[in-house]
């Protein structure tokens, strides 16, 4: 039986899901329109690991983010109006136009970044909380991570480093089953790959990355036990990437019966199945839809960073 | 010395061994700021291999003198994720041949970091780590890379000859915002040179003039300062050749002042460096000396520098792929007679 407390946090997680859903369809549309430059990855069908992860963490907990970061830093928190103008290049955008997609950083609200390395944002998370933990400061830090990443090197360098210095550490593995092109059964002999955790001593667990309550349950209870000292967790979360690469792969490579498969286990729908409340769901995204609006005049409507300042920061 | 933008000695000074001036900066800096804490392979309980972090786990404790298990890439990738988020690290890599395995760490992360978060945040870190041709220790642990270093945007290089810089330059390095290469030289720890007994922060960018001279600019770095030292007594000695020896000691920022003004008084030039010849530092400083002294020079810039192969094992093969003081002083003569 579903609370009027339940009902909020699952209408707040709809409005975060639905959002990311929206903001990637808007930069899509965008990119078509030539108002976004280089490569964008969208996050379609894995909206409900960043959402769900990102509505457990406290203020001040970090996270760490990938080439496939928009999600992330919604989630965390990041408005439309900047994140926008960041990938358009604008100088209001969160790194002033000089991140672009693949690097949109808010170290304000603990965003750490997104990367166009993979895997190398785990170390980066270990540090952090590495240093939090020197500190005797009370947080964690997210470092989302794929399958992808799961087979380089930094992995279990650094899974193994936050073991045993026991840090507060949450490795979330966003297993979307595709390595750029490669599915993950032919890139690891092991395809669950929380296994990979356990090798070195650390508490793992697979979940549902299409259910975004069962994320936020999951990550609620690994943040607790990190801030308890217990030392670090990984979850693997299991999605599905429902879209090529990046914005110009079609994704001829996925097979069609695993997209449709996936299709019915879209984390919108299974989020408006636990809320039950489509009245109240349809005006979350009216009103989103109004917000994601609004960005884009914002970002329409931004200066660019201009040259001569650019130059006399950066050049050395 | 006649170097204007040296900082004013104080009087009081003591010999020190080079290893052990940077040793007393690692102990002042994580006295004075609980920011600062050192992390690397073998460096807490065994003190590192050449004793440079002696003593910081018995003053600081094991949370802020770590040891690492072999992890270079992700020792120096938890360094740059500490130093985002408030701490100053410094990490020690054991050979600079073995930073290769860091350098997604370095370039595309550290380096780059302050930018592509828009100046949000920059990466106050220093990796120190060391190089060169010591005593046989073969291709994989003698090599000369602050050309890679060198050519990256976003980061500093320091490339320290003396005790007296060592520690100087550390203290900025570790006050320095950005990332910042600290080169040492695996010949030179044991080097005997006077260090102030007060603090004294060497900065950035400021060459420091070795030996004054009118006939010849001769610059080095690192280990080819003393190498380049003795050629100039030589040279003076047997053939009346007096020669400026200038140690830019930051190789990035480089004070192109100090080089060129000496460039202007002398008209010759020679640059040494160990590093092998192809695409190196030297080709850079002598492509900025053509193009802003070239109506000073009298003669084309000589560059004296490590052969293009790697580095191999026995003696005799090894110290002819690097710069010996007998090549230092022909390529002045050369210079100097053209």
């Amino acid at each position: 039986m579903q609370t009027p407390d339940d009902a909020d946090l699952l209408a707040r997680l709809y409005r975060t899901l639905y959002g990311i859903r929206r903001f990637e369809q808007t930069c899509i549309s965008l990119y078509r329109l030539g108002h976004i430059r280089g490569y964008l990855h969208p996050y379609l069908g894995e909206e409900a690991i960043a959402t769900g992860v990102c509505a457990a963490l406290g203020e001040d907990d970090y996270i760490v983010s990938t080439h496939r970061g928009h999600g992330h830093c919604l989630a965390r928190g990041a408005g439309f109006d900047r994140m926008l103008a960041e990938i358009t290049g604008k100088a209001t955008g969160y790194c002033g136009g000089l991140g672009g997609s693949m690097h949109i950083a808010d170290p304000d609200t603990g965003n750490l970044g997104a990367n166009g390395i993979v895997g190398a944002g785990i170390p980066i998370g270990v540090g952090a909380a590495l240093g939090a933990t020197i500190r005797g400061e009370d947080r964690v830090c997210v470092v989302f991570s794929s399958d992808g990443a799961a087979n380089h090197g930094t992995f279990g360098e650094a899974l193994n480093l936050a073991a045993i210095w026991n840090l507060p550490l949450l490795l979330v593995v966003e297993n979307n089953q595709f390595a750029v092109s490669t599915p993950v059964h032919k890139a690891s002999r092991v395809v669950d790959l929380f296994r990979r955790g356990q090798g070195y001593g650390v508490e793992s667990l697979t979940i549902d990355g299409n259910d975004v309550l069962e994320v936020y349950e999951c990550a609620a209870d690994a943040r607790r036990r990190l801030l308890a000292g217990e030392g670090p967790i990984l979850i693997e979360a299991k999605t599905y990437r429902q879209a090529g690469h990046h914005v110009n792969d079609p994704g001829a490579y996925m097979p069609q019966n695993q997209v449709e498969h996936y299709k019915a286990r879209d984390p919108l729908t299974l989020c408006r199945q636990h809320l039950a409340d489509d009245e109240r769901a349809d005006a979350i995204e009216t009103e989103v839809d109004a917000e994601i609006e609004a960005a884009v005049d914002f970002a329409h409507g931004s200066p660019e960073p201009a040259v001569d300042e650019f130059l006399h920061e950066y050049e050395a | 010395m006649t170097n204007a933008a040296k900082p004013n000695s104080p009087s009081a000074s003591r010999t020190l061994l080079l290893r052990d001036g940077l040793n007393e900066a690692l102990h002042q800096e994580m006295a004075r700021d609980e920011r600062v804490f050192c992390i690397g392979v073998g460096i807490a309980e065994r003190g590192g291999s050449y004793k440079v972090t002696d003593g910081l786990l018995a003053e600081f404790g094991p949370q802020r003198c770590i040891d690492t298990p072999i992890a270079e890439a992700s020792i120096v990738g938890a360094a740059v994720g500490a130093a985002i988020t408030g701490m100053r690290p410094v990490v020690e890599v054991l050979f600079v041949d073995f930073t290769l395995l860091t350098m997604d760490q370095v370039v595309n992360q550290a380096a780059k970091y302050r930018l592509m978060s828009g100046g949000a945040r920059s990466v106050p870190m220093v990796l120190r780590t060391q190089g060169g041709v010591g005593d046989g220790v073969a291709a994989q642990h003698s090599q000369s890379l602050e050309g890679l270093f060198y050519h990256i945007p976003g980061l500093k290089l320091v490339m320290p000859s003396t005790p007296r810089d060592a520690r100087g330059l550390l203290l900025s390095a570790i006050r320095d915002d950005d990332p910042v290469i600290f080169l040492e030289h695996k010949a030179l720890y044991m080097t005997e040179g006077p260090v102030p007994v007060d603090e004294e922060v060497i900065p950035f960018g400021v060459a420091d003039i070795k030996r004054s001279g009118r006939d010849c600019t001769l610059i080095a770095w690192s280990n080819m300062v003393p190498r380049s030292l003795t050629a100039a007594e030589e040279l003076a000695s047997a053939h009346g050749i007096d020669v400026e020896v200038i140690d830019p000691r930051t190789l990035v920022p480089l004070d192109r002042q100090t080089i060129l003004e000496s460039v202007c008084r002398t008209e010759h030039v020679v640059i040494v460096q160990e590093a092998v010849r192809r695409g190196g530092v030297a080709a850079d400083i002598a492509s900025i000396i053509q193009a802003d002294a070239f109506d000073y020079l009298d003669a084309p810039v000589e560059i004296v520098a490590g052969r293009n192969i790697p580095i191999p094992y026995n003696r005799t093969l090894e110290q002819a792929c690097i710069p010996q003081t007998a090549d230092i002083v022909a390529a002045v003569r050369r210079a100097v007679y053209a």
